[in-house]
């Protein structure tokens, strides 16, 4: 299908403030009389702090205040606090101080005194699995979403049963299945039987999570760093402990989040909480580096065990995971659960079981990262593939073929459809444009130290949700204001999306406005910036709104010009009858006539299946023009999968342990391309972070005093522009989604995954097959292998160096 | 612990190196001397190093610039850049492995701000200290990095007493290599001390990495006419490519006469806690023809009797090679 605007690049209406720095973060503002807060953090991983005496600091002059853990809302174990005085980890918030400035209220910090009770502390799930084995948490060790937090030990047998080296398979929180998996392995040509260990890594967002609240008439004002608008707003309400309608919420721009920004966190309440207790002052709280590194979030680890069963042709015919997840010390999020998905999309065992645990450590909280679960299975997986290609004389991208999803594909638990799956045309399409039979040409080849290799990797995640609201208004001006609640990740998709309300409306683009990044701005609910489900999701409510719109434009025309509604059409920013383009009004004619008649025209009366959020904004808007607001009740049967390939090229020095990546490509299988250059650019810069999670971003914790060694960007590596290729390539499938208006579906994962997986499968490949089972590999572990050395850590060991 | 806040001090910006020295002096431990601040901000902002008194330097125009000495040699002002350095013809023309060090150190930002002076005198990376812990560097009683547990991939292969912490710098390798002396001007006049007694180890003094003493300053380095356009080879293995510091790092000047190697001095960084003269390597290779089969036996002879901790025994393998390389390919 033809558009206008789809498929076709703009220039972002946020672009121009960030790259001339007039953009303001939350950090930026400055409002009269605003204090600086700074947070006592715990020194220690497990502690209890007790007989807190905070009277010298509050005697310093230019200090206003104190706000303690026994002032916030305490949520149930293992729910993530605001501040507290049982901390289990480095870094965790004690209290807060707010002082005239943060010289200040950094001295004040200082003559705070306090008694702290060393309490048992883990930073290795299997450690605390043996019985016998501290518990992260006084009442246990093992929780997630939708497991209580509660204890479990599994026997020395299971250990020893596992045998060297091996993950032990005691009993698991949770399992499914589908198939029969025995049968599979028994009947396979051949069979792998693997253990590994992803890391966590820190999100390390460059903006650190500031934040700035001040009250007026009730309200309070945060500004905050978000990947969501909408969807954050009800839980950041829930913090502050006040009524959504009493929070006006301001986040319009975000330097980065990577998904540990995409609701609401506990640290936004600290500077709303202590401004109320200090007359409505503002109140700034700037997250420093080191504590982004303590309460930013933490990608889950997986020590994990994966048998596989091959057929002689490459298919896999059974697969047996298990997931040991490092749930650091909270809740955390449902990786184990989704790398199990991934196996099951991405290389459609006939048969699977899955096993996982989470156990907790005290570690950063964990939380979603781009690709949380997909993205390390991937890594894990991959590799797997290739050993098992290499092994039955298969090329790697046709075993991947292979195993490739059909359209009827049915995955994981409960056997779910999927609405569109073009993995195998990514392959394809990336198999051509690298000339990947070309490149194996040269595949191990070696000048010197130096061997070159191509990878190839594979990832998914899921990409779009349904059931949310679009609201558009047409103002008698002739604008379309298109108001979105998604956030400002960086991805430009708040646009990208909005674009498809103009696209049904047939908009010159220029008329249009859109709207977002603060609560007063009316906006719809949304699903927040994340889980790669922006493009899908929100072209639904864009356009559902959007066509509430085109029906009453019609309606309008029909009851002023004669005929009824079916007789019209729109086009120029006029409704017109189809067989007469001179009978009709112009768009602002109409809204200036919706105005007039209000009631359902001019958004003082809308559906009642709105969310309420939605209903607010629209009682905001109404009145001002015709106004398009809708629920997104459009057909979704399946999950929405976003997959990718990734294609790599590297060479590698024996000698230093060192490579460089040579050539890269990324094919996405996102549906229709709504903004070409954004496309391009998530599927290369989702390279490079996949480069620094599968080769150089180490996470580590001291097994002896659970301190972290990497507190800084200096000590995390995340890759330099010198350690990935300054050309790279990306390549689409475009092939429509059938559950999409447009035929949109979502990307930003998968893209990761998939180039961090190429990677790790190149590295093994240059070294002659050498399977690390380990992310990620760094120098010193590929001088190791390739002068035949054993490696220093464990193959089970976790927070390495 | 609260860290990334700066502590106050009293900040001294003397214009003459008098000045500097007299103030250093008078505050004796309490004083620190600050150049780039690269190093020096990074502990302020940590509260680890709390100094009271901060004494500037870079108002000491006499301690800037690269000028060409009587003998040939070339005498580098202490508070020269590190991107001066890189992009300094003489340097470049005379003493290229000095131009490679300072061109791998850090990023560029940091080394159009960092010092020559700076980057030989900055203080040791290892993570725990740096954290801030009561380690033995830091006046304590026990070190975290050299137990079964320890992070310590980082760490040292030799030297090791109580303190298993690395020379961090790049061009320190260069400037052993190239014989430098450094110039120190102090309370008690001047000294001229050879690199490679500038750089001392946790036996000498666990809480110091050179032999400045409180109150000293390093005005100026000067590289003898000695190696002047010699063979040289400098490499830096680090995990990343910039804005990282070396795994292993060697430095390497050598006078080849009929393919054979007559002169040489070689120096690895990150494997001790000062930049290690390859002492063993540059006797075999002497008087040997520059081939593969010196460069192989060279590598071997450089890793006798490293002592490797739990997570860097990759170091081996490494120095190794970077010591093979460096005869092969010069
Ligand atoms: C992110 C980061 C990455 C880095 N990476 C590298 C790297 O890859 N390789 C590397 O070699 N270094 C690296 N460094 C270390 C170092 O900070 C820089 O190399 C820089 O050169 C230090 O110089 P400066 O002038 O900024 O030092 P300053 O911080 O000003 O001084 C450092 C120390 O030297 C002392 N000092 C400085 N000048 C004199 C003098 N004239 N006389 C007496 N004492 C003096 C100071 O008192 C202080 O103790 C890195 C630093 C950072 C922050």
């Amino acid at each position: 299908m033809a558009y206008d605007l789809i498929g076709k690049n703009f220039t972002p209406p946020d672009v121009a403030a960030k790259v001339t720095g007039r953009a303001k973060y939350s950090e930026d503002f400055r409002p009269e009389g605003m204090l600086f807060a700074k947070l006592l953090t715990s020194p220690i991983p497990h502690a209890r702090i007790s007989n807190i005496d905070v009277s010298a600091a509050l005697a310093m002059p230019g200090v206003e205040g104190v706000l303690t853990a026994d002032e916030v809302r305490q949520p149930p174990a293992p729910g993530e606090t605001v501040l507290t005085n049982e901390p289990v980890f480095v870094g965790q918030p004690i209290l807060a101080v707010a002082a005239v400035d943060e010289a200040t209220a950094a001295e004040a910090l200082e003559r705070i005194t306090y008694d702290i009770e060393e309490l048992p502390f883990t930073v290795d799930p299997l450690e605390s699995l043996y019985p016998g084995g501290p518990d992260a948490r006084e009442a246990g060790n093992v929780a997630n979403g939708g497991i209580d937090l509660q204890q479990i030990k599994w026997s020395a047998q299971d250990f020893a049963a596992a045998g060297e080296g091996q993950l032990p398979e005691g009993t698991p929180a949770d399992e499914w299945s589908y198939g029969d998996v025995e049968a599979g392995l028994a009947e396979a040509e051949l069979v792998l039987d693997e253990t590994f260990v992803t890391q966590g890594i820190s999100h390390h967002s460059m903006e650190s999570r500031s934040c700035m609240a001040f009250w007026q008439n009730g309200k309070c004002h945060l500004h905050a760093s978000v990947q969501s608008q909408s969807f954050a707003t009800p839980g950041v309400a829930g913090l502050i402990g006040i009524p959504m309608e009493d929070l006006v919420f301001i986040g319009e721009y975000c330097g980065g989040g990577f998904g540990s920004k995409g609701a609401a966190y506990p640290i936004m309440a600290v500077p709303a909480l202590l401004s109320r207790k200090l007359n409505n002052r503002p109140v700034m709280l700037r997250i420093t580096r080191h504590e982004e590194y303590y309460i930013g979030s933490a990608r889950h680890g997986f020590q994990g065990r994966v048998k596989m069963g091959f057929r002689a042709d490459g298919r896999l015919l059974a697969v047996d995971l298990y997931i040991v997840q490092e749930n650091g010390p909270n809740t955390g999020f449902s990786d184990w659960h989704s790398a199990a998905d991934a196996i099951s999309i991405v290389n459609t065992p006939i048969a699977m079981r899955y096993r996982g645990i989470p156990v907790l450590t005290n570690t950063p909280p964990r939380g979603p990262q781009r690709g949380p679960g997909q993205n390390q299975m991937a890594m894990a997986f991959e590799p797997l593939l290739d050993k098992a290609a290499n092994q039955l004389g298969i090329d790697r991208v046709a075993i991947r073929r292979i195993n490739a999803p059909e359209a009827d594909w049915r995955y994981g638990e409960n056997q779910s459809p999927l609405t569109s799956v073009h993995l195998r045309e990514a392959l394809d399409i990336g198999a051509e444009q690298f000339d990947w039979a070309g490149r194996m040409a040269r595949n191990g080849q070696r000048n010197g130290s130096k061997v070159r290799a191509v990878g190839v990797g594979q990832a998914y995640h899921s990409a779009g949700g349904a059931g949310f609201d679009g609201l558009v208004v047409i103002t008698p001006e002739g604008q379309l204001h298109i108001h979105t609640g998604v956030g400002n990740l960086g991805t430009y998709s708040h646009t990208g999306t909005s674009r498809v309300a103009a696209e049904v409306l047939k908009c010159d683009w220029q008329n249009c406005v859109v709207m977002r990044g603060d609560s007063r701005k009316h906006l719809p609910w949304n699903l927040g910036q994340f889980g790669s489900n922006t493009s899908y999701t929100m072209t639904r409510t864009n356009y559902v709104a959007a066509m509430d719109a085109v029906n009453k434009l019609k309606e309008i025309a029909a009851m002023d010009l004669g005929g009824s509604a079916d007789d019209y059409d729109i086009g120029e920013h006029r409704v017109f009858r189809s067989n007469d383009n001179s009978v009709g009004m112009t768009y602002a004619e109409a809204a200036q006539r919706a105005i007039e008649l209000g009631g359902r025209f001019d958004g003082h009366e809308v559906a009642d299946d709105l969310n309420p959020m939605t209903k607010a904004s629209a009682a905001g808007v109404a009145g001002t023009g015709l106004v398009g607001v809708a629920r997104d009740n459009l057909e979704q049967v399946g999950t929405v999968p976003a997959l990718a390939a990734g294609f790599v090229e590297i060479e590698l020095d024996t000698e230093t342990g060192t490579y460089e990546i040579i050539d890269y490509l990324g094919v996405a299988d996102c549906g229709t391309v709504i903004h070409p250059m954004g496309l391009a650019t998530q599927t290369k810069s989702g390279a490079v972070m996949g480069f620094g999670l599968a080769g150089l971003e180490r996470h580590i914790y001291d097994p002896q005093n659970g301190l972290p060694g990497n507190v800084s960007l200096l000590q995390s590596k995340p890759p330099s522009y010198l350690d990935v290729p300054s050309v790279m390539h990306s390549a689409a499938v475009e092939i429509a989604d059938p559950m999409n208006p447009i035929g949109a579906k979502g990307i930003g994962e998968p893209v990761e995954g998939c180039a961090a997986a190429a990677l790790v499968c190149a590295i093994s490949e240059a070294l002659g097959g050498h399977y690390f089972n380990r992310t990620p590999i760094v120098a010193d572990m590929v001088v190791n292998a390739a002068a035949g050395r054993d490696q220093s850590h464990g193959p089970l060991d976790v927070n390495t160096a | 612990m609260s860290k990334d806040m700066m502590a106050g001090f009293e900040l001294f910006q003397p214009d003459t190196l008098q000045g500097a020295v007299d103030l250093l002096a008078r505050y004796g431990d309490e004083a620190w001397a600050l150049a780039g601040g690269n190093d020096s901000f990074d502990w302020f902002k940590d509260r680890v190093k709390r100094p009271s008194y901060v004494v500037d330097l870079t108002g000491l125009t006499e301690l800037n610039g690269i000028r060409e000495m009587a003998d040939g040699g070339v005498e580098i002002g202490a508070l020269t850049t590190l991107t001066e350095i890189e992009n300094n013809s003489l340097i470049q023309g005379r003493y290229s492995i000095l131009a490679d060090a300072a061109g791998r150190v850090a990023s560029p930002q940091i080394r159009n701000t960092g010092t020559i002076g700076g980057n030989l005198a900055q203080d040791a990376r290892c993570w725990y200290y740096r954290y801030g812990v009561d380690c033995y560097r830091a006046g304590g009683d026990t070190c975290y990095a050299d137990t079964p547990e320890g992070q310590n991939r980082e760490h040292c292969l030799w030297g090791a007493n109580r303190c298993v912490a690395v020379s961090p710098s790049d061009t320190a390798p260069a400037m052993v290599a190239l014989d430098a002396r450094m110039h120190i001007v102090g309370p008690d006049g001047e000294r001229e001390v050879a690199a490679e007694d500038f750089f001392i180890g946790p036996d000498i003094d666990i809480e110091r990495m050179t032999v400045l003493e409180p109150g000293e300053v390093l005005t100026a380095i000067r590289i003898p006419a000695d190696w002047a356009g010699s063979t040289f080879y400098f490499e830096k293995v680090a995990d990343r490519n910039t804005w990282d510091f070396a795994l292993v790092s060697i430095a390497a000047a050598m006078v080849v006469e009929g393919g054979n190697i007559s002169r040489i001095r070689m120096a690895a960084g990150a494997v001790e806690c000062v930049p290690r003269r390859l002492s063993v390597v540059e006797q075999v290779v002497t008087g040997q023809p520059k081939n593969e089969a010196t460069a192989n036996l060279a590598g071997q002879s450089s890793v006798r009797g490293a002592t490797p901790l739990n997570f860097n025994h990759f170091k081996i393998p490494l120095l190794q090679n970077l010591v093979t390389r460096a005869i092969r390919d010069a």
